[in-house]
């Protein structure tokens, strides 16, 4: 058997969905989601405000039902094993889900032993963690007097109290500063350099595109695009020209004339008074568009070349681009 | 990437091993024991948490003494002596009052959302509770036999009577957690809760032998009165304080704790399973 001995020597897969769906009510929060996260990966989930993202990571975590589809984690059926499943993961919910009235040691002491662990190693683990989180100084107050992104760092430790080697981390830097936001992305590439396995959603692209080894994106409960940072920003093209007139009423007329030299709609974002196009970048390319806005009579503010971002991605994917275009017309 | 769905043994996942499962049971009391020591850290930090087993019953002790007491004629002994036993058991009832009122706010916050994703026994979260409230109502009963004594009780039962008294009120206290721990789980605030436990527990106190024996009232209520739950819990522990058992309460009491245990225990746990699995 070739293929499974290599299925287990290399690629386990630690985190897998088929066919996932959920509906609330009328809201169908998930229609059909797939997913893998091999071994010692990250998997972000990218997805505009209810897309689906919390209900996905609720389903794999045990704590909600799927309507239909099946989903495993670390081999184990989340409907059917879900104790087994649950020794294996840590979570961090999109909310802060620490106990106000115990410490931050506390909390995290009593994690531990929850997750029965002896009670020596949870004091332990507990005191490195509150280090990690430079939270020492708050360890002995109660969580109450904590600011939101104690908060949120003390949840993030809760989640890591048993070491667990499956991580499920929703918005996991949302309300942290810039330093602890970093200091969370070298936490968590330290975790996946020891082997953890991690799904992880984000608004952030940018945390996308420096931690993850795949992204999905994710709108109205379906998969929109898959594929690493750089095949996303290869879905729209290589580089893209952007232009900002002075006035907004002349989108319009920009818009026609990057029809014309670019690849693909023009994306029109009307508050920002900018159209941008998709373009293979030729000799005389640059000049030859200069020309062109400049028959048209546009008054031009910026004019620039650039390599897509994944915000360039998301936008045109989800479709916000498309809107802000029928706003302006 | 192709998919192995071999399970992952525990000792194969690093720093799991030793969370490889024990005896069950022996998880649920470890458990059990860690919710109670979170509930009660969060009594010792909100005292006011307290207030329902403590100042309450004070206060109905030092009204039904002292304002309505001398109105209400007792035969064979005095009111302070009556009386004890109802403030007993009320205070027992309000203390498992609170398991509702306190799971319902647990339930309204994060955190029943994290216990669910660990490993630990799911029903110790509501056992804790149960635990917890015991301990409040058993702690708020020494208080209340201290109070007492301070007006002028004057107890006559016997030390094997007072064991029975406590052990009829904790059953009755336990049995009424899990109609708290049931309420608690169907309605969505704690202010719900509150309010659909006084209503329900409100007459039940008020129409029963807590405060006026039961042979003043119209036969209607008086009927209602002399079978209902709490007259009989509260005569058996007034037979057992007063050194004059009445087996006939005693008995009656110990089948509705028992009747209440056997419907609202698995009642609770499967309106528990399906508030949380929403
Ligand atoms: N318990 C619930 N009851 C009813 N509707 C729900 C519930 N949970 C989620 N939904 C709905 O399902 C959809 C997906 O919600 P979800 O929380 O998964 O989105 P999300 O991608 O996490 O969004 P965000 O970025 O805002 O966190 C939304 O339309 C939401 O209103
Ligand atoms: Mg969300």
């Amino acid at each position: 058997m070739p293929a499974r001995y290599h299925a287990e020597m290399t690629d386990q897969v630690m985190v897998s969905a088929r066919g996932l769906q959920k509906r609330f009510g009328e809201t169908h929060a998930l229609r059909g989601i797939d997913l893998e996260v091999p071994r010692g990966s990250i998997l972000a989930m990218l997805g505009p405000n209810g897309a689906g993202k919390t209900t996905a990571v609720r389903i794999l975590t045990t704590l909600l039902r799927a309507d239909a589809g099946k989903a495993t984690v670390a081999g184990y059926d989340v409907r059917t094993q879900p104790a087994e499943v649950r020794r294996r993961i840590g979570l961090t919910g999109q909310n802060a889900a620490v106990d106000e009235l115990l410490t931050g040691r506390e909390n995290l002491e009593m994690i531990g032993r929850l997750y029965h662990l002896p009670a020596r190693l949870a004091r332990q683990r507990a005191a490195r963690l509150l280090e990690r989180f430079d939270l020492v100084e708050a360890a002995d107050r109660i969580a109450k007097t904590y600011s939101g992104g104690m908060r949120r760092r003390l949840d993030l430790g809760a989640s890591l109290v048993a070491e667990p080697p499956i991580l499920f981390l929703d918005e996991p830097t949302t309300g942290l500063d810039p330093r602890s936001r970093l200091g969370m992305w070298d936490l968590i590439a330290e975790l996946v350099a020891g082997g953890t396995t991690l799904l992880l959603t984000t608004q952030y692209l940018e945390e996308a595109d420096r931690l993850a080894h795949e992204i999905i994106v994710i709108d109205h409960g379906l998969v929109i695009a898959r594929g690493t940072a750089n095949e996303l920003k290869g879905l729209i093209g290589g580089e893209r020209l952007e232009v900002t007139v002075a006035d907004g009423d002349d989108l319009a007329v920009a818009e026609q004339v990057l029809a014309r030299i670019g690849n693909g709609r023009p994306t029109v974002e009307s508050r920002l008074r900018r159209v941008s196009v998709a373009v293979d970048v030729r000799p005389g390319m640059l000049a030859s568009t200069v020309r062109a806005l400049d028959d048209a009579g546009l008054n031009v503010d910026d004019f620039s070349l650039h390599r897509p971002t994944l915000d360039d991605v998301f936008l045109s994917l989800t479709g916000r681009g498309q809107a802000d275009e029928e706003e302006a017309a | 990437m192709t998919g192995a769905a071999r399970p992952l043994s525990a000792s194969e996942v690093a720093g799991t091993a030793d969370l490889a499962a024990g005896a069950p049971l022996k998880w649920w009391l470890r458990d059990s024991v860690e919710m109670v020591k979170r509930n009660l850290r969060h009594v010792r930090r909100t005292p006011e948490l307290l207030l329902d087993v403590t100042i309450q019953p004070v206060m109905f002790v030092l009204l039904f003494r002292y304002v309505f007491g001398g109105a209400i004629p007792i035969q064979g002994t005095t009111y302070v002596n009556y009386l004890m036993a109802g403030i007993f058991v009320q205070t027992i009832v309000f203390a498992a009052m609170g398991t509702g009122i306190l799971l319902a706010t647990d339930l309204a916050k994060g955190m029943i959302d994290r216990f669910r994703s660990l490993p630990m026994s799911q029903s110790a979260v509501i056992t804790g509770r149960t635990f917890t409230d015991l301990l409040r109502g058993m702690l708020a009963i020494a208080l209340m036999a201290l109070v007492g004594l301070l007006v002028g009780f004057q107890p006559a039962g016997s030390p094997i009577g007072w064991v029975a008294a406590t052990a009829l009120l904790l059953l009755f206290g336990f049995a009424v957690s899990w109609v708290g721990v049931a309420a608690g789980a169907l309605v969505r605030t704690p202010e719900a809760v509150q309010g659909l436990m006084f209503v329900a527990v409100f007459p039940l106190t008020f129409a029963s032998s807590a405060f006026v024996p039961t042979s003043t009232m119209p036969s209607w209520l008086r009927f209602f009165a002399e079978h209902q739950p709490m007259t009989l819990v509260i005569n058996g522990v007034r037979g057992f304080i007063l050194g004059r058992p009445d087996s006939g309460a005693v008995i009656g009491s110990a089948a509705w704790s028992i009747g209440l245990v056997a419907v609202f225990f698995p009642l609770a746990l499967v309106l528990y399973r399906r508030r949380t699995s929403r």
